[in-house]
């Protein structure tokens, strides 16, 4: 499009100047993690990396690190299961009431978070009369992660179609083998894919995670989210906050590589 | 067919009884697509039905039930009073009415902030920094909501970066509070807003705009006239995100609202500190019921398409 220089201009600003607003908030997050103020002011007085040293020897940080780490492996293995089963009913047959199976998928992260956690909570505790813990935790984000195995694997599907498995099977090769060799290895990147996501999903979530998690397992955005509000423990969030950002944004980045080479 | 596949290489090492059992189920589900069909639902339909839908319809009838105030145990006792206190009671009309203006306040502000970066994505920046962009703007989708709210609290926090740069020009920040939550909440869902805007740009033809102006129409009147109505079901699709994501989100809220209640708040608070789930779910039907009125009504403009 013909656009004058003046709106040329005025369009570069104001893009520079939203991305600016997108990233600034999380550059604060990390350099007030060197800071040495306690009350995290701006502009940061010095830099140092006490709370690093601190935070990393933070017995209740460390706990929380792999009570998250453990929670995340768990659902998305659970996810990858139902995920990849889901996107192959739904791909290679027709049945009634389809869509409404293909909205239910959905519906766990389509729906406020606020509305899925206290359901599930009510469901737990009312219902059920469990406690909450590890368990309920696990089976609520397995539900919500489904979707995102669930995306991915049905693309691919989408994406390869069926012809390969046709001249597999009209080889003879019986439904096993067809899914080893064949079907399996055009879908493995997509199940890496999704598992990443499904994965990072898992380890950042704190709105279902604080109506399923009770008080005995704190995940570390639980553990953040108590301590923020501790003047003392600033310094020391700031630090698990980064070390959050980097253990969610490495899976997205693989994922991300992972699909953009296959669909290349 | 048994002898071509017990030819094939990959067979040799498998015993001839497990051979034949695995054929033979192999056989048996090749004829049979149903049973294929019900072994690949049942567990996903058995896990979501169970867990989600259960859990959703255990919600709704909760609503119904009470609270023993002395025990905090829950009674089976059906009556309509969590639901006649919701909807008759002036706290809730007041709480609602914030968390709905809320939710369209924040929805405006992305959209505005989001119309001029996604156009520029899509019809000014060449393929190479269009690419870039996307990336830029899906990244922070995917680094951590709690960590950018937290990010907010500092950057609105007395002697933040918020007063550092007003500060001299006489200014300060808005501090912990409903103007603090709803430019958190705007910074949150504002990568959800111009994705779908983007893709709704780079769908409108390039020569579209070319004859318009050709015809004589200045930059304004080509987008009010032309560029707008096309993209319409892309911003209502952005506006969805921003508009339910706002309804539901209660930890921001918590983080920057100060004392602001909103409805997710106030679920909350009445799960945890005031043990009362029945009440609490009879005002997690609000937000609800909103936002099923928000989509029925956007359905029209086809934007559900676009998602």
């Amino acid at each position: 499009m013909r656009l004058s220089l003046s709106s040329k201009i005025v369009l570069w600003v104001t893009t520079a100047l939203t991305l600016a607003f997108i990233y600034v908030p999380i550059l604060v997050v990390v350099l007030n993690s060197f800071s040495t103020s306690r009350t995290l002011s701006w502009p940061p007085p010095g830099l140092t990396t006490e709370w690093w040293g601190k935070a990393l020897t933070n017995a209740g940080a460390l706990t929380a690190i792999s009570t998250s780490l453990v929670v995340a492996a768990v659902s998305t293995v659970i996810a990858l299961l139902l995920g990849t089963a889901l996107s192959f009913a739904l791909h290679r047959f027709d049945f009634f009431g389809k869509s409404t199976v293909n909205l239910l998928v959905v519906l766990p992260i389509a729906l406020p978070g606020i509305v899925t956690g206290i359901a599930l909570n009510n469901a737990f505790r009312t219902m059920l009369d469990m406690q909450l813990g590890w368990f309920t935790i696990i089976v609520a984000h397995a539900t919500f992660c489904v979707v995102t195995v669930f995306n991915n694997v049905f693309a691919r599907l989408r994406r390869v179609g069926t012809s390969l498995e046709e001249a597999s099977s009209d080889l003879g090769a019986g439904i096993w083998t067809t899914f080893r060799l064949v079907t399996f290895p055009q879908i493995r990147s997509a199940l890496f894919a999704g598992g990443l996501l499904s994965f990072a999903l898992s380890f950042d979530e704190i709105i279902v995670t604080t109506f399923t998690a009770g008080s005995g397992v704190q995940t570390l955005p639980i553990f953040i989210l108590d301590n923020m509000f501790r003047p003392n423990q600033a310094p020391i969030v700031a630090v698990v906050a980064v070390v959050m950002i980097l253990i969610a944004i490495v899976p997205i980045y693989l994922a991300q590589r992972l699909t953009a080479t296959d669909d290349r | 067919m048994t002898t071509v596949s017990s030819s094939a290489p990959e067979r040799v090492g498998e015993s001839p009884l497990r051979a034949s059992l695995a054929r033979r189920g192999s056989v048996f589900l090749y004829r049979h697509a149903k049973v294929r069909l019900a072994l690949l639902l049942s567990a996903p339909l058995f896990w979501l039905g169970l867990v989600y839908i259960a859990a959703l319809v255990a919600l709704l009838i909760t609503a119904f039930w009470t609270v023993d105030s002395f025990t905090g145990e829950i009674l089976l006792d059906w009556n309509v009073n969590n639901i006649t206190k919701v909807v008759g009671d002036a706290l809730y009309h007041a709480v609602t009415l914030r968390t709905v203006g809320a939710a369209l306040l924040v929805t405006a502000i992305d959209i505005v902030i989001a119309l001029p970066i996604a156009f520029f994505m899509a019809k000014v920046a060449s393929r190479t920094a269009r690419r870039a962009l996307v990336i830029a703007i899906l990244m922070p989708l995917w680094a951590s909501y709690l960590v950018k709210a937290y990010a907010w609290r500092s950057i609105l926090a007395q002697d933040g970066i918020i007063d550092w740069i007003v500060g001299p020009l006489g200014g300060s920040s808005p501090g912990y509070g409903f103007d603090g939550a709803v430019l958190t909440l705007a910074y949150l869902w504002l990568p959800f807003v111009i994705l779908p805007i983007y893709t709704a740009l780079e769908r409108v033809p390039d020569s579209l705009l070319d004859a318009s102006s050709d015809l004589g129409a200045k930059t304004g009147s080509t987008f009010r006239h032309i560029v707008l109505p096309l993209i319409f079901p892309g911003i209502v699709a952005g506006s969805i995100f921003s508009f339910s994501l706002t309804l539901g989100d209660y930890i921001a809220v918590k983080i920057v609202g100060g004392a602001t209640q909103m409805l997710g708040t106030l679920v909350y608070s009445n799960v945890g500190v005031a043990n009362n789930l029945p009440l609490a779910a009879a005002i997690s039907l609000i937000p609800l019921a909103i936002i099923f009125i928000y989509l029925g009504v956007v359905r029209r403009t086809g934007a559900l398409n676009s998602l």
